[in-house]
């Protein structure tokens, strides 16, 4: 019996050395046809930590990153691993080299169960050509224990929590005996419980030696589970340290470079009119038996895990899914379930949780997609007058300050936060009395976001309602009036947004 | 900074030109070729020809352009086209000479009813486009076969004829028909809030539908639309041929998407152009009849149209 390929092992690196330097980078510098886009990348990641590289767009950490993972070369600079100066020509150099990476479109093959994902490419074998599952299984499950991984060998990829996918990515790259682990965003599609499953994950395989670079806009988590934190700022190196001696306010200011104002929540008015009133709506199994009002001048915050129904409601209330029970009035008149061109006409917008996939139109250009909602407006028996629309466009690009060399460009070129402002372009233009937003700053920077809740808060004070979704706690409290609080397709509690705290949100909802 | 005032509200942009350019480089280097290869080639009588050959396929290709641009296909185009035609074609023939008008007006009916069929089962009943005109292609032959017994229709009158073999200053009325075609296209893909649904629904039907737009009834109208140019291709087929045959139109579905792709118009939808389509109608036409010239066997002018409809595919993906 010939076993063609080697066991993976856990790599055992000495524990007692914490402060060695596993990757040091040192005024790394990186051009695109002569316009400079990395100009001073510096990082040093010590074995045994969470490294938080922290940057608005284009501060230049995915080119930074980019550079250390081999997919780019650099133009000038440093880059040692272990004290020793490397050049990567490839990923898989890199890999060799103990890098790997875990990026935000993970690709697993969902219809494999977990120990034919690891083994991908170098199954052991009998006979040379048979492959020997019963023995995959027994080292994959002995391998997930052994980094004190939950998840089960022989279950299918399609099965697991997008959480439990990464796990199994990480292992796979730890198989590799990679020692440094690069992630990019890596909880942007996951819920707040499993998060804390990947963190745990994240803390055991640092005590063993390894190291992460773990880039997020999310700073809350940064603050969870970071030991250190460097911060780039317009392609240059700005400050780095440990985490423990800065508080939010301070990582603000210098990712974005200014002192940022937070936005101050509005007082809510006594008896203002109801725009939205949801009365026991219900959808199926998502969720059941909601009630829920919007007063005009209003923010309400949802909060509740992934899975609480939460995404659910709102759709349903725009009419992107029927409901199964209750009605749903706006501005005084019943809305018809299941369109969301009647709401559109009645005075809702929609800004969906995932740009990309239902929000715009990647292969469309900047105008077209601003205009979509409202084109009939500005047609006349189906033609499109071409002056109103051009006018409208670049109204609306200088008012939600698109940057772009044209409106002509598609959409798929700008960045997440100019990819953001088309859409709530596209929303703004039909002239909505109600936003309904899910999460609406997911993937964004910190300066952007700033700019989103400054102009929700200013969109409700201008006498409108706004319905928001959010998984990161301080973002619901810093912007909501009322707080809904989502667990298992039922509305539980609704506290005053002044009242609540990170703690309670997450009790009532969990 | 940020802006530069839009130059048209057409669906020109930088790449969507170069795209174009690129099509239109491949049409002038066959071009090029044939000229050389054969002196008769670049001649005016040859060249109304060559048009006037493409004109059915460029006919069927701007429908079914429509079709793809949602991110559908159609396949029944060339079936559809025989019904038409044959149902037309009965209501035309010498004996019964002043229902040209009323035949005219069957066929192109039967063309937009088959369609609407089409469009109902993909956009409403959600069954996949490919499944549902595979379907129609062998429904919509069955048909023809039924109605016709098996035999063609002749002794067309002379006025239906015309749409086929009639000129206008010297121009082949297919032609003009196509470019008419053509041109109402254009200006409903470019100008109209229908067309600009039309693309958003094939780049991204989920944004198109939380942006309040019918998906459902744009994507069953494209069907519509293929289904009544098929009914008008096969009006001037039977014109032209001055018989309705029942096995008309065989294979006129893949010359016909084949225009589309060689276009640059995207198989996964949102991206293409009708003027693509018409010089990928003229380079299949280019190709065939500058391969009659050299003397070339058909058989080896399958071969390389073939060739030419991957290769474009190629280019098409080595751009992105």
């Amino acid at each position: 019996m010939v076993n063609a390929t080697e066991k993976i092992k856990v790599q055992t690196t000495a524990q007692s050395s914490s402060a060695r330097v596993l990757l040091r980078a040192e005024g790394v510098e990186k051009s695109f046809n002569g316009v400079p886009a990395l100009v001073d990348g510096r990082l040093t990641l010590k074995a045994g930590t969470v490294h938080a590289l922290c940057g608005g767009n284009g501060a230049g950490k995915s080119t930074f990153l980019n550079i250390a993972m081999g997919l780019l070369r650099r133009d000038g600079g440093i880059v040692e691993i272990d004290g020793e100066q490397v050049d990567f020509k490839s990923a898989a150099d890199a890999l060799r080299h103990g890098i790997a990476i875990i990026t935000q479109e993970l690709s697993p093959v969902p219809e494999m169960t977990v120990a034919e994902n690891l083994y991908l490419g170098r199954e052991p074998k009998r006979l040379g050509v048979l492959i020997d599952f019963s023995q995959m299984r027994r080292d994959a499950q002995a391998f997930l224990d052994e980094l004190g991984f939950e998840v089960d060998a022989t279950r299918k990829m399609g099965e697991l929590s997008l959480a439990q996918i990464q796990l199994v990515e990480i292992a796979k790259a730890l198989s590799y005996r990679a020692h440094i682990v690069i992630m990019d965003e890596p909880t942007s599609a996951i819920g707040e419980h499993e998060v804390h499953v990947l963190f745990n994950a994240l803390r055991k395989i640092t005590a063993r030696g390894s190291a992460i670079v773990y880039v997020s806009h999310k700073l809350t988590e940064i603050f969870e589970i970071a030991d250190e934190y460097t911060v780039f700022r317009d392609g240059r190196f700005i400050e780095t340290g440990n985490i423990k001696d800065i508080d939010r306010r301070h990582l603000v200011t210098q990712i974005v470079g200014r002192e940022v104002k937070l936005v101050e929540r509005g007082k809510p008015l006594e008896d203002a009119p109801i725009l939205l009133s949801v009365s026991n709506l219900a959808r199926g199994s998502h969720f059941r038996d909601i009630s829920l009002d919007v007063a005009s001048g209003e923010v309400v915050g949802i909060y509740g895990l992934l899975g609480s129904g939460r995404t659910e409601f709102l759709e349903t209330i725009f009419g992107l899914h029927s409901p199964t029970g209750g009605e749903i009035v706006f501005d005084g008149g019943k809305v018809k379930p299941g369109s969301p061109k009647d709401a559109i006409q009645r005075g809702m917008a929609m800004v969906t949780e995932d740009r990309k996939d239902s929000g715009l139109v990647l292969s469309a250009s900047i105008a077209h997609n601003i205009t979509l909602s409202s084109l009939a407006l500005m047609a006349i028996s189906g033609f499109i007058r071409g002056d109103k629309e051009r006018s409208a466009v670049q109204d609306m690009i200088v008012s939600q300050r698109i940057k772009s060399a044209s409106p002509d460009v598609a959409v798929e070129t700008l960045s997440g936060g100019n990819q953001q402002k088309v859409v709530l372009a596209r929303c703004l233009l039909t002239n909505p009395k109600l936003l309904i937003c899910d999460e609406p700053t997911r993937g964004i920077d910190e300066g952007s976001k700033q700019e989103i809740y400054a102009f929700l808060r200013d969109f409700a004070a201008k006498g409108n309602g706004v319905l928001v979704v959010s998984s990161e706690a301080p973002e619901i409290m810093q912007l909501s009036d009322r707080i809904a609080i989502f667990k298992q397709g039922q509305l539980v509690n609704v506290i005053d947004g002044a009242e609540a705290s990170q703690q309670t949100l997450m009790d009532l909802a969990s | 900074m940020s802006t530069i005032a839009l130059e048209r509200s057409g669906s020109f942009r930088a790449g969507e030109m170069i795209r174009q350019f690129s099509i239109v480089l491949v049409f002038l280097l066959i071009v090029a070729f044939f000229s050389v290869a054969s002196p008769y080639f670049m001649s005016w009588p040859n060249w109304l020809n060559l048009v006037r050959q493409s004109s059915i396929n460029g006919i069927l290709a701007i429908g079914v352009t429509f079709v793809i641009l949602t991110k559908g296909i159609d396949l029944s185009v060339g079936s559809v086209m025989a019904i038409s035609g044959m149902i037309a074609a009965s209501l035309v023939t010498e004996t019964n000479e002043h229902f040209v008008l009323i035949g005219i007006l069957a066929g192109l009916a039967v063309g937009a009813g088959l369609g609407l069929v089409n469009g109902v089962l993909v956009a409403a009943i959600k069954v996949p486009p490919f499944v549902v005109t595979l379907g129609m292609l062998s429904v919509a032959r069955g048909l023809t076969l039924i109605f016709s017994q098996g035999s063609p229709i002749p002794n067309l009158s002379d006025a239906y004829k015309w749409i086929g073999s009639g000129q206008v200053v010297y121009i082949p009325v297919p032609i003009i028909i196509l470019f008419l075609v053509f041109i109402i296209g254009w200006v409903v893909l470019n100008y109209t809030t229908f067309g600009r649904y039309v693309y958003a629904v094939g780049g991204n039907e989920k944004a198109a539908r939380t942006s309040g737009i019918s998906t459902k009834v744009i994507v069953g109208a494209t069907y519509v639309i293929s289904g009544l140019l098929a009914g008008l291709a096969g009006l001037v087929l039977t014109a032209r041929t001055t018989a309705a045959l029942p096995q008309a139109g065989i294979g006129y579905e893949l010359d016909a998407i084949a225009a589309v792709v060689i276009g640059g118009t995207s198989l996964a939808g949102g991206r293409g152009s009708l003027l693509g389509t018409l010089i990928g109608a003229l380079i299949i036409g280019t190709i065939n009849n500058g391969m009659d010239l050299m003397g070339v066997s058909s058989y080896y002018q399958q071969v390389l149209k073939g060739t030419i409809i991957v290769v474009a595919v190629i280019a098409d993906q080595f751009r992105k």
